[in-house]
């Protein structure tokens, strides 16, 4: 097989193989929360007002850290939940965007000021994106 | 070694869910098997875009040269910097910090942290986990999504371009 080829393929097998325990776990997770705890929780916990709720999302999307797919199930279960979109949105951006788990790596090789501006200004620019994103796609 | 400790990590989480699910079960068995259920239902549900993601996946590791596009996005200038930066930053793959040392000799090169900042903001965007996000979300919404994070990749970095000509950074 092609050498470029063959390191094509098990470089991403590698890396998903990698990401299956996690995965796993969290789907176990999900079903666990599921059904131990009850909807009233996340009403209690995200009812304040827009604003407030996206930054608790991006508070727990800036926390966690791993494989986007996670957040999209996490988020997928969250709306299914009754999470607001906006909510969401700024959990999927924030799990993406901002790394507190990299900071320290991104502090030492790129700068501490840089590292720790980006991360406030990802924090930020979550929720500003879960509104816009959210305010477009219910106008179109 | 290091390698091996990562990859435990995610085997040590596992075990923890495991030790979480024996222990309500001692304390309420009733509920394991609607648990077990609910995440079969969402295993059955994520299969099929694993593979769709994987394939992908395989198309980008094969055609992007990380090391050509070090070169070009040394070189870049302009207009054609910002949009290496957002294409650079979505077809990049792997952990973002195996990236920090190329961005660190760039940024020796004389890049801009406006540059690092898009190309790091749009890393965000990947387009081989986009089936699995449309599952989740739908296409109008990733759609939106995806144009709106690249605008505020734009922004980001030219605030830090800002910063950095005010000697802020």
């Amino acid at each position: 097989m092609d050498k470029r080829l063959k390191s094509a393929l098990i470089k991403p097998a590698r890396s998903m193989l990698n990401s299956l325990p996690i995965l796993v776990g969290i789907i176990l997770l999900i079903g666990l929360v599921n059904t131990l705890i009850p909807r009233s929780f996340y009403a209690y916990l995200f009812s304040r007002n827009v604003i407030l709720d996206s930054i608790i999302g991006s508070g727990l999307g800036s926390i966690f850290a791993g494989n986007p797919i996670t957040s999209y199930i996490l988020g997928g279960e969250l709306l299914k939940q009754g999470i607001s979109l906006v909510v969401v949105t700024s959990f999927l951006v924030a799990w993406v965007t901002v790394g507190l788990v990299q900071l320290p790596a991104e502090a030492l090789l790129l700068g501490r000021k840089f590292a720790i501006w980006r991360n406030i200004l990802s924090f930020i620019f979550s929720i500003v994106v879960a509104i816009i994103t959210v305010l477009i796609w219910k106008l179109l | 070694m290091r390698k091996t400790k990562k990859s435990r990590v995610g085997w040590y989480f596992l075990l923890i869910v495991i030790i979480l699910y024996l222990i309500i079960g001692v304390i309420r068995i009733d509920v394991i098997l609607p648990c077990l259920k609910f995440s079969l239902r969402i295993f059955k549900n994520v299969i099929p875009i694993f593979a769709i993601i994987f394939g992908l996946m395989v198309i980008v590791e094969y055609f992007v040269d990380p090391e050509k596009a070090k070169k070009y996005l040394g070189k870049s200038s302009g207009l054609k910097r910002w949009l290496i930066a957002i294409i650079g930053g979505i077809i990049s793959t792997g952990a973002i910090y195996m990236w920090y040392p190329m961005l660190r000799e760039l940024k020796k090169k004389g890049v801009s942290y406006g540059f690092i900042a898009t190309f790091l903001y749009n890393r965000a965007i990947k387009p081989a986990l986009i089936p699995m996000m449309i599952f989740y979300f739908g296409l109008k919404y990733v759609i939106i999504l995806t144009i709106v994070m690249i605008i505020g990749s734009i922004i980001q970095g030219i605030i830090f371009e800002k910063m950095e000509g005010s000697d802020f950074l």
